[in-house]
């Protein structure tokens, strides 16, 4: 396979998958507990979500390691078991993807907050930055995502522990920003600026956003950092915001609006398009026609 | 000097040592407890959460004066303990059962404590049964709910329902929120309110208490 950022360079535009929360959940996940549990216990879902995606024309595959750093692990008294969970994750990713589309190792927040906010030393986060990402690394994933991030901050010490143990790997890292009257921040306060700079200067070859936002706002977002960065963005905008109606939860756009926003995507210079929150095989299906269609 | 104004600001600013230093001042100077507390740190915390309404300051601002109205709290809670201040009221709050997500819920802890009320926080993943036990044993006058995930919202309902089958007398105010909560959704409930955001939640709680 052509290394990931070299086909970006050369202009290509990838797509990435949509949504697995949501998948995991229609398959039986019982909401509340630790979705990496089905690593260990049904790797054969893994498999299945990553094949519709794959179906659907998605090029980059996401793990279900999103939680996977022992700090948020231990939430559920799984910590030991880091390692293992984050293997068979990548191999059941890689069992569909083959040669024919990117392994993305998913990082997300460890769910402590660092000091002085909160009780947490750096030197801990980083730590189960490293082993999660070591693992990944072991099992052979193509590019690491550090996602959803909110605290700058943290989401540099993983971006520097994946660049520690495998510089060669490529490194992408979004944040999750919110619409606010100054503008697009973070809640902790983090503005398109300060992201693009820090996440660049902690040493992401691709960054950008996901979550937060359905595609109008991430659009903006989108504009916003092509202003203030050079680098290749990835953007995965959510469905989107949620509406529930009883007990039934539905994200607002569809397939066919996604595919719309995502040729003025293109439009802003985005690389890497994929899905967030809400987001089905179907909107990934309907995205790659608009990719191609450009 | 009035020492009320510094302590507002310094609790604002997130500045422990001088809330600390001015809280100190206040009590050898025997401004009266009560007053240290309402004038000095909750009109310090209100304007914080006045503030991170507007979107003027974001979460690490709100933690660190969290963190410094504590400071002159814990200096004070002697006195209020000796002169018999009782606090505002209890609040149990928790993420209901399904549900890990809990920056929302700890952030209405801090401001619910900001404002001087006694908050009794039970964590994440909190069974329908967990909550009432707790307000019933701990006296609570409301109960705070938070959901982020969509799917665990149902278990908000469960809460509500199980409170009014409870005797007269231990049946507590219902507050819920979170990302996927509405107002519309806490009037289907039938949950006594709904907070949009930290700060609002902090008023519909007085409300709530005043109502009683």
């Amino acid at each position: 396979m052509t290394p990931l950022l070299e086909r970006i360079t050369t202009g290509d535009v990838l797509v990435a998958d949509g949504a697995i929360g949501t998948m995991l959940f229609e398959r039986g996940l019982r909401p509340g507990s630790c979705p990496e549990t089905v690593n260990l216990e049904r790797p054969e879902i893994l498999e299945e979500i990553a094949a519709l995606y794959l179906d659907a024309g998605a090029e980059l595959l996401q793990t279900n390691t999103f939680g996977a750093s022992p700090l948020k692990l231990a939430c559920y008294g799984l910590e030991d078991q880091t390692e293992r969970i984050v293997e068979r994750a990548v191999q059941a990713v890689r069992a569909v993807a083959k040669d024919r589309a990117y392994v993305c190792g998913s990082c997300g927040p460890c769910g402590a907050l660092l000091k002085p906010y909160g009780d947490t030393e750096p030197d801990a986060v980083a730590e189960g930055f490293r082993r999660q990402i070591n693992s990944m690394v072991n099992a052979g994933v193509d590019v690491i995502c550090v996602e959803t991030m909110v605290d700058l901050r943290e989401a540099a010490l993983a971006i520097e522990a994946a660049k520690d143990i495998a510089p060669s790997l490529p490194v992408m890292a979004t944040m999750a920003f919110d619409a606010t009257p100054r503008g697009f921040h973070t809640i902790m306060g983090v503005n398109i600026e300060q992201a693009a700079k820090g996440l660049r200067r902690a040493g992401a070859d691709v960054l950008g956003s996901n979550c937060g936002n359905g595609s109008e706002g991430m659009l903006k977002v989108a504009r916003e950092f092509q202003t203030h960065t050079e680098l290749p963005r990835i953007i995965q905008p959510n469905a989107g915001l949620p509406v529930q109606t009883g007990d039934q939860t539905t994200y607002s756009e569809t397939a066919s609006f996604m595919a719309d926003c995502a040729t003025q995507f293109l439009a802003a210079g985005v690389s890497i398009i994929g899905g967030c929150c809400g987001t089905t095989p179907e909107h990934i299906r309907a995205i790659r026609q608009a990719v191609d269609g450009r | 000097m009035d020492t009320l104004p510094e302590i507002r600001k310094s609790v604002q600013l997130g500045y422990s040592e001088k809330v600390a230093e001015h809280t100190m001042q206040a009590i050898d100077g025997a401004v009266d407890a009560q007053r240290i507390l309402d004038e000095g740190l909750i009109a310090g915390m209100t304007l914080v959460g006045e503030q991170f309404k507007a979107h003027e300051i974001f979460l690490p601002d709100v933690l660190m004066a969290a963190k410094a109205m504590h400071t002159g709290l814990d200096l004070l809670q002697p006195l209020l303990v000796k002169e018999g201040i009782p606090p505002q009221g209890k609040v149990v709050i928790g993420t209901v059962q399904g549900d890990l997500h809990d920056i929302g819920k700890n952030l209405v802890g801090i401001m619910l404590k900001g404002a001087g009320f006694e908050v009794i926080d039970l964590g994440n993943d909190v069974t329908p049964e967990r909550f009432l036990e707790a307000a019933a044993e701990h006296e609570a006058n409301v109960i705070g709910m938070s959901a982020l995930l969509t799917t665990t919202m149902p278990a908000m309902k469960k809460v509500v329902e199980l409170n009014k089958r409870g005797k007269p007398a231990q049946v507590f105010k219902v507050i819920i929120g979170g990302a996927p909560v509405s107002e519309s959704f806490a009037r289907e409930i039938g949950a006594d309110a709904y907070g949009f955001d930290a700060a609002s939640a902090v008023d519909r709680v007085k409300d709530l208490i005043c109502e009683d």
